[in-house]
């Protein structure tokens, strides 16, 4: 315990406060790399598992959404690490681009499944409503069927965004910048303050994630269906 | 500052797999890491699940309990394991604790909601049928409500095994990594990166993971033995009431929570 006491002074120092390896810097890479990443998540899995969703009958759809399902657990399997290391083996070392490959392929699951899940549960009367009163597929799907997947669909954006600042930590091992370059320069410089200085800020910020995901689910989620949510 | 270790692009020429490497050191390096990772990587599931279970209990028993408790299990679950490991050096040391208890620690912020939400699962009307044959408290939650509750629970430990098998590599972080520690090494291989080894951790890992959950699944339906028994007449009746019902809603979650 005394060493987190220690350690707690590391965020005293004044070096640690300006330069290339001051908070601010670092945590502003570390934003930068993770929200990088979560919106090129986002933009292809969100479409494809709203229309996957979407297109939920005849056996096409039904092998799709299988694939997805077990897209999934394959994904929970995959050691972050190992693929890390090996992309930025097989490629050019140091750059951005083999890194953010393995960040994006593992946070692509938990978005697809949820919203593929969640569109994919809509009650089936509720389309039938939406139909009889004459809205087209698209304005089922944007007006009807998102609305109401939506606490899924946040779950998995919270579970993906949440899972990329962590794996993005871990790139610091193999030369990313970011608050997981205290960690992995304090383990070598034998030095537990910087150790452990970057893990309060690697918790704090998925943390604090977690609770900005939080307040979202109360301001975009509507009313009656955070009621149904709540009784089931 | 700069990146302390130096990461080298594999040389010119040099194979993906080095079959022979992994034929003279499948008895040492490779052996030696699985152990560990199997250590690992199953302390921490069985340590996370004998806790998880009376919380759980109280959890499902007291419901005011439940609350405070799935927020703390929510922001466990969202920690990084790499922040824990760091943190629990402070305590342990480099040792295996370091890593197990952290491990166990996120085991128990999947299991816990699952067990509550599989105690929860078992019908008021079974509960009461179980009173009425004269069952007592314990003897209702062991033969009655655990029994019902095992699909939901079992679901929750898949996840929580197969994420760890996977979460011990970071420890290689912190030099206690199983198998990462065979990445690790590939990784800082003199004169330049050796891509064997990591990936014969990683399929290793992947491997791992798989036989790891078939097993589960296996013990499941050990387990629940009614769920086949009734399959072929309940089927049927269940095809009968979709035709009445044009078209019934999805009943089954899809696991949608995921591991880091």
């Amino acid at each position: 315990m005394n060493a987190i006491w220690e350690a707690l002074g590391w965020f005293g120092r004044s070096a640690q406060w300006t330069g290339a390896d001051g908070i601010p810097n670092r945590l502003v890479e570390h934003l930068w790399y993770s929200l990088l990443a979560f919106a090129l998540t986002v933009l292809i899995a969100l479409p494809l598992g709203l229309v996957l969703g979407h297109l939920r009958r005849g056996r096409p759809a039904a092998a799709a959404g299988f694939l997805v399902l077990s897209s999934a657990n394959a994904a929970r399997a995959l050691p972050t690490l190992g693929l890390l290391i090996l992309a930025v083996i097989l490629t050019s070392a140091g750059d951005l681009v083999p890194i953010l490959i393995p960040l994006i392929a593992l946070a692509i699951p938990p978005v697809l499944v949820n919203t593929y899940a969640g569109i994919q549960q809509v009650e089936g009367g509720l389309r039938d409503a939406a139909e009889g009163m004459g809205m087209t597929g698209r304005q089922v799907l944007l007006r009807v069927e998102l609305p109401v997947a939506l606490p899924l669909i946040l779950l998995g954006l919270r579970t993906a965004l949440i899972q990329i600042i962590s794996t993005a930590t871990i790139a610091a091992y193999v030369g990313l910048g970011g608050l997981g370059r205290y960690i992995v320069d304090g383990y070598s410089r034998q030095d537990y303050d910087s150790m452990a200085g970057g893990a309060i800020l690697v918790i704090l910020l998925a943390v604090l994630t977690q609770v900005a995901f939080a307040g979202l689910y109360r301001y975009a989620v509507s009313a009656g269906v955070r009621q149904r949510a709540a009784v089931s | 500052m700069t990146p302390v270790i130096p990461v080298l692009a594999a040389p010119e020429g040099e194979p993906l797999i080095r079959w022979d490497w992994i034929g003279r050191n499948l008895g040492g390096d490779i052996a030696e890491s699985l152990t560990e990772h199997l250590v690992l990587s199953f302390t921490p599931v069985l340590l996370g699940l004998l806790i998880a279970l009376p919380v759980g209990l109280a959890c499902a028993r007291w419901t005011r309990l439940y609350p405070p408790v799935l927020a703390a299990t929510s922001v466990l679950y969202a920690v990084p394991a790499i922040g824990l490991f760091v943190i629990f050096v402070a305590f342990s040391g480099l040792t295996y604790t370091t890593v197990i208890v952290p491990l166990a620690l996120y085991t128990l912020s999947v299991l816990v909601p699952s067990v509550v939400d599989g105690l929860r699962s078992v019908p008021d009307h079974v509960r009461q049928s179980a009173v009425a044959m004269g069952f007592g408290p314990l003897r209702r939650l062991v033969r009655v409500e655990l029994p019902i509750a095992v699909p939901v629970l079992m679901a929750g430990l898949r996840v929580a095994t197969v994420a760890n098998i996977s979460l011990v590599s970071v420890g290689a972080l912190i030099g206690i990594g199983g198998l990462g520690q065979l990445m690790v090494k590939g990784m800082k291989w003199p004169g330049g990166g050796f891509t064997t080894p990591i990936i014969v951790a990683i399929v290793l890992i992947i491997l791992l993971a798989l036989v790891a959950d078939l097993i589960l699944l296996l013990v499941q339906r050990l387990l629940t033995p009614w769920q086949r028994a009734g399959r072929g007449r309940r089927a049927k009746a269940e095809r009968a009431a979709d035709a009445a019902d044009a078209e019934a809603s999805a009943p089954v979650p899809a696991e949608p929570e995921e591991a880091r």
